[in-house]
């Protein structure tokens, strides 16, 4: 009982609890359930059958296994590195992306309260952009480092992508946190909790539709994935910044890759949809909790799936249009969206 | 008569991109539904287990044909070595007893690694004596080695042909098609 007593072994503790109960579990078991799911996903709306040979003896379970076969081969397969001046970069790359693509789930709120949340802080979504901006440094170091002409100019192609989209997706997000007055996820959950005209859920979707097509395309461009691939674009890079990468190193990539689908859902959630709120329903019971974190999984999973829906529906945008479409439209957009919302809360305020 | 080329005018809805984006969502995702629901769509062909049949037209591994009485139709005349652009089939010829026929292969050897299927053997082959329906597939190996098993004698594989040919040994099942030993080939 004495280490109990110990408030600082205490916050460790809890942090670590609920790092590995939201994160690793939530979060991870999203991302490994979407490696197979993509490539079933993808199968069927394609007129194929996908994934469906990993088996144990004879049961196949509809290639669900494949999400254990994966990381078996990963890591007994040749983990081969190119002639590189920088091996210590090289390897040091897919962490660059993991990491912080892991990471960014600290602030984000699963349910209501402290306890549902790794780290309550106020800085919240700013926390958000700043650690997970820094992943492009993975992608990039990883490029520079695999010491292939194709590596690199996917590696370009992102930096620029980022720079881009960083810029077009804070403003974007700027409208939410004027209307909720908060940049606290937990408070800004929260508040989209209450009913507008008694009926109509306070969501951002609801008060920012504009922002919320603004934040989906920017956020899918800021994955690269497609239809902003063109860091990958195997048609035109070989497999871009990731060419040189195998067995764990291109598996961490890739992981970071769902994680971040995963990311773009828990925030799209927590902003647009309201949260871990259901309209309507308020109160500490613990069956309110359980349906709370429950609605904000769902709302999640959602967004993954109209992510992955886009990803195999829309054709890869040529490189000059996506720089076009971040600077000239999706920027002045986001920008005209601001200007807006202002305007519209100034005269809300003074009626 | 001129043709009017209709050009699409897309409306501003359309060039916002967004809208079609989500249509386009919506299709992919009837599409998913379809086939989940019903399998019909799927072209899926599961191949160890499900193979998809050759058209008869498909030209596998070559076959020798043989006579009524089981011995070989060739009659090592070389057409098809000649015309192979490959150059890949071994003729030994032997000299045999029946007047009408006087020669036989003693062996006949195609190196399967160098054909390259296009069948002109078959085409020039005046007998009917060498065919590629046998609708087999070359069989991989995982070693050069085996490949070199690819020469096959050919004579080992023989299978009966219905199309006349002289010889004394004809069968008389084909009485009506060629008539006694002077029907050539
Ligand atoms: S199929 Fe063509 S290449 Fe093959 S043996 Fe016949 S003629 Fe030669
Ligand atoms: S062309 Fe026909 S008959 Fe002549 S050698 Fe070839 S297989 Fe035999």
């Amino acid at each position: 009982m004495h280490l109990v007593d110990n408030v600082l072994l205490n916050i460790v503790l809890m942090t670590l609890i609920k790092f590995a109960g939201f994160v690793l579990a939530f979060v991870m078991g999203i991302a490994t359930v979407l490696t197979w799911a993509e490539r079933k996903y993808s199968a069927v709306l394609q007129n194929r059958i996908g994934p469906n040979r990993a088996n144990l003896g004879t049961i196949r379970a509809g290639g669900l296994l494949h999400m254990l076969a994966d990381p078996i081969k990963m890591l007994t397969k040749e983990d081969f590195a190119p002639n590189t001046p920088n091996p210590i970069l090289f390897r040091l790359a897919p962490l660059l992306a993991f990491v912080p693509a892991l990471l960014v789930f600290a602030v984000i709120p699963f349910g209501p309260g402290d306890n549902f949340q790794v780290s309550n802080t106020s800085l919240g979504i700013l926390f958000i952009f700043a650690i997970a901006s820094l992943n492009v440094y993975g992608s990039v170091i990883g490029a520079w480092a695999s010491n292939n002409k194709w590596s690199l100019m996917g590696g370009l192609r992102i930096s620029a992508q980022m720079i881009s989209y960083e810029v077009a997706i804070g403003l974007s997000l700027c409208g939410i946190f004027m209307i909720y007055g908060s940049l606290d996820l937990q408070d800004i959950a929260r508040r989209q909790g209450q009913l507008l005209l008694g009926f109509i859920p306070a969501w951002g979707i609801v008060l920012q539709p504009f922002a919320f097509v603004l934040y989906l395309a920017c956020a899918i461009a800021e994955n690269k994935r497609a239809p902003f691939d063109v860091a990958e674009a195997e048609s035109e890079l070989t497999a871009g910044y990731w060419t040189e990468y195998s067995a764990m190193g291109f598996a961490m990539f890739a992981l970071a890759e769902f994680i971040e689908v995963v990311l773009i859902g828990c925030v799209g959630t927590t902003l647009f949809l309201g949260g871990w709120t259901i309209p309507g329903l308020h109160g500490d019971a613990w069956w309110i909790v359980v349906l709370e974190i429950g609605g904000f999984a769902f709302k999640t999973v959602f967004l993954i799936w109209l992510q992955m829906t886009i990803r195999w529906t829309l054709p890869r945008f040529r490189y000059d249009q996506i720089m076009r479409l971040g600077w000239r439209i999706l920027l002045p957009a986001a920008l005209l969206n601001l200007v807006v919302t202002g305007i519209v809360l100034t005269f809300v305020e003074r009626a | 008569m001129a043709k009017v080329v209709n050009r699409m005018h897309p409306d501003f809805a359309t060039q916002s991109y967004v809208i079609e984006a989500f249509k386009g969502v919506a299709l992919v995702t009837r599409q998913f539904a379809r086939n989940i629901f019903a399998k019909k769509d799927v072209v899926t062909v599961q191949y160890p287990e499900d193979r998809r049949p050759y058209t008869p037209r498909f030209r596998g591994k070559h076959r020798l044909m043989l006579r009524d009485d089981k011995s070989v139709r060739c009659v090592a005349c070389m057409l098809c070595a000649t015309a192979c652009p490959a150059n890949c089939i071994t003729i030994v010829a032997q000299q045999i007893d029946d007047p009408a026929i006087e020669k036989a292969p003693s062996s006949f050897d195609i190196d399967l690694l160098k054909c390259i299927y296009c069948g002109f053997c078959e085409e020039a082959c005046p007998c009917d004596a060498i065919r590629l329906d046998s609708g087999v597939h070359t069989i991989p190996s995982f070693t050069r080695r085996d490949q070199k098993a690819g020469v096959i004698n050919l004579l080992s594989l023989g299978t009966a042909s219905i199309a006349a040919q002289g010889g004394e040994h004809r069968a008389h099942s084909h009485e009506g098609t060629a008539h006694g030993r002077s029907s050539g080939h």
